[in-house]
């Protein structure tokens, strides 16, 4: 388990239950029991506590905590016959984009989401879920393949953000970038997304341009990364809390600004706490999510879609 | 009294009436620091007469210099919701507002206005890099948006001109969400058969390379001008060594093939003509200085009237003539 910095105290009074319990498993006939329950206890009003009222900031710690389930297990747990497909045909499969064909409740999709990786050694191969311009050609490659067979698309997002390297932008990231967020606005199949950690600018909107778009609880989507905002707004990169608060990135305020349209609420202390539940009330929301888009005629997906874009920004938050 | 007038009534007048200082007429190329007279450097659109570098022109004078006889027609943007997060960084963002407004005055970092470029009727949209970074916001969105649908209306090509430092971050996310909106726009045009040219400027960075200014039917850079994704500060930092000369200029893209064609300002409105007309089947354009068009009413014209209206009633002074 890991715990971010505003967990310490929690991290505390968890590890001494748990060196409680240790030590009764090793000296027999000792008696601890009531007093890690009182531990216990005191955990859990704490973990309720601190979880409350949890500050921009904070979720964005919660949204890249390393314990999040990531792409791979969703796809595992919430899809059968997975099949992934790969490459982009031009240069390179890109690891930090998975995809490819599978079955959501028995129906055929594609199904297409960042990964990040969950140690060092898939981390570094799955480049933290930076996408270079390979991964969206992918992503474009998938989406073609879902218009032409007539396959919903559903889409997981979570990425820092496009890689900021050489190779990419020589192999035209923007370009990349832009013509994955246009196909999403072309395929005429239902487009579900889900951010289920980050949502990291451009790099996420190239498959969040979405019939609907849902969060998870602690999930955010934004412009730019609060460390950027704070280096160029406020000249020094550790107001990175300050501009968490005013880029308004977190799933609450982004439903009230008719961004995100559901949000998916997670177990008590994120979903990195239980995963499995997490999972499954995320495979809820998509299953809901596909109901509520129904089966309207391509051209009417399409033409919905692009009105859903054009008319955002109607509504503001208030101060 | 010698040391009244002599001395203090100047001090005096200096302090009161202090002079324009001429710092306005002249300008340092950026590039080689020439100093270019605002004349030379205004007629040459921008561009050091010594070095040839591009430097920043604002949408108005482009369009000047871009439309037959400089005629345009400016064309209405929705204005959008003001400071929807009530963001506040080290200012407010109406005041930064405000300050843009005040500095360029400008109502916003992009213009969009109709009218003919060698006799072929075209939209236009340029984006204002002098107003905060040409940053997109959902005023461009909606500007992107209104050129679109205008020359879908009026079946006219769309140019656009591209400067931005990427999204405005005091919109949030609704300016990151005008990436799919502008991208719209682009659809629209392309599904209406309207040729979409996009001449990238310097700097075109960002959310705005990776939506409308990369989806172009033809893409034009104009020279050296810098245009990526993420910027060369942050590529340095994230993989720690130094990137090589030229890299995202003009003619590195070029040279990439993310480009079409790198056009020096001074060739570009005869290049659009051109381009512009052969992809909407017309014929070839007119060379050379063509006579100014009819609609525009001269001010002379009307001038001339009034002078013949006190004329005629003042026949005596005509019949003594």
């Amino acid at each position: 388990m890991n715990y971010l910095d505003f967990e310490k105290p929690l991290a505390e009074i968890e590890g001494k239950a748990e060196e409680l319990r240790a030590m009764a498993r090793r000296e027999e006939g000792m008696d601890v029991e009531d007093q890690a329950k009182a531990l216990d206890k005191k955990a859990a009003d704490m973990l309720r506590d601190l979880y409350k009222d949890l500050t921009p900031w904070r979720k964005c710690q919660i949204a890249r905590h390393p314990d999040r389930p990531h792409c791979r297990d969703y796809i595992e747990r919430l899809f059968t016959e997975y099949t992934p497909l790969a490459g982009d045909r031009n240069f390179a499969d890109d690891q930090s984009i998975m995809g490819g064909l599978a079955r959501f409740n028995d129906k055929p999709v594609v199904v297409i989401g960042h990964e990040k990786g969950h140690d060092t050694k898939t981390r570094i191969e799955r480049n933290f879920g930076m996408a270079r311009p390979e991964g969206y050609r992918k992503a474009v490659r998938l989406m073609d393949l879902a218009d032409r067979f007539n396959l919903p698309v559903i889409s997981l997002v979570d990425t820092p953000g496009a890689y900021p390297g050489k190779g990419a932008e020589e192999r035209g990231q923007s370009e990349a970038i832009a013509r994955s967020t246009e196909k999403c606005l072309q395929i005429g199949v239902p487009l579900v997304a889900v951010i289920i950690g980050e949502g990291g600018s451009g790099g996420a909107v190239a498959f969040a341009t979405a019939d609907r778009l849902a969060m998870l609880e602690h999930s955010i989507y934004s412009v730019i990364s609060p460390e950027g905002c704070a280096s160029i707004l406020w000249k020094d990169a550790e107001k990175m809390r300050e501009a968490a608060e005013a880029l308004r990135l977190t799933a609450q305020d982004l439903n009230k600004l008719g961004v995100c349209d559901h949000i998916i609420k997670e177990p008590l202390g994120g979903a990195q706490r239980d995963k499995p539940a997490t999972i499954e009330a995320v495979g809820k929301a998509i299953e809901g999510l596909l109901a509520d888009i129904g089966t309207p005629s391509r051209e009417e997906i399409v033409a919905n879609r692009r009105r859903k874009f054009l008319d955002l920004g109607s509504k503001g938050l208030a101060a | 009294m010698n040391w009244i007038t002599n001395y203090v009534r100047p001090r005096i007048n200096s302090i009161f009436s202090r002079r324009e200082t001429p710092e306005n007429l002249w300008s340092k190329c950026t590039e080689c620091g020439t100093m270019l007279f605002h004349r030379e450097l205004s007629d040459n659109l921008n561009v050091c007469t010594n070095c040839g570098h591009h430097m920043a022109i604002t949408p108005r004078a482009r369009f000047t210099a871009l439309f037959d006889n400089g005629v345009f027609t400016e064309i209405k943007v929705p204005e959008p919701l003001a400071d929807p997060l009530k963001f506040r960084d080290q200012k407010r963002y109406p005041d930064r507002m405000k300050a843009a407004r005040a500095q360029t005055a400008e109502t916003e970092a992009m213009l969009v206005a109709e009218g003919e470029i060698g006799r072929t009727p075209i939209v236009a949209a340029a984006q204002d890099f002098s107003f905060m970074g040409g940053s997109m916001g959902m005023y461009v969105g909606n500007a992107i948006i209104a050129a679109a649908e205008r020359a879908v209306q009026a079946k006219r090509p769309l140019i656009l001109f591209s400067a931005a430092g990427g999204a405005r971050m005091q919109e949030g996310i609704l300016s990151l969400m005008q990436m799919p909106r502008t991208t719209v726009a682009v659809q629209m045009l392309k599904e209406a058969g309207l040729p979409y040219i996009v001449v990238l400027t310097h700097p075109t960075t960002g959310g705005v390379t990776a939506s409308y200014a990369m989806l172009g039917d033809v893409q034009i850079a104009e020279p050296n001008a810098l245009i990526c994704f993420a910027g060369p500060r942050v590529i340095e930092q994230t993989i720690r060594e130094t990137l090589p000369e030229g890299f995202q200029r003009s003619e590195y893209l070029l040279d990439h093939g993310m480009l079409d064609r790198v056009t020096h300002r001074s060739q570009m409105r005869d290049e659009l003509i051109s381009i512009v007309r052969m992809l909407m089947g017309e014929t070839p354009p007119v060379k050379g200085d063509l006579p100014a068009p009819e609609p525009a009413p001269e001010p002379e014209k009307l001038e001339a009237p009034a002078e013949d209206a006190p004329a005629d009633e003042t026949p005596k002074e005509g019949d003594s003539a």
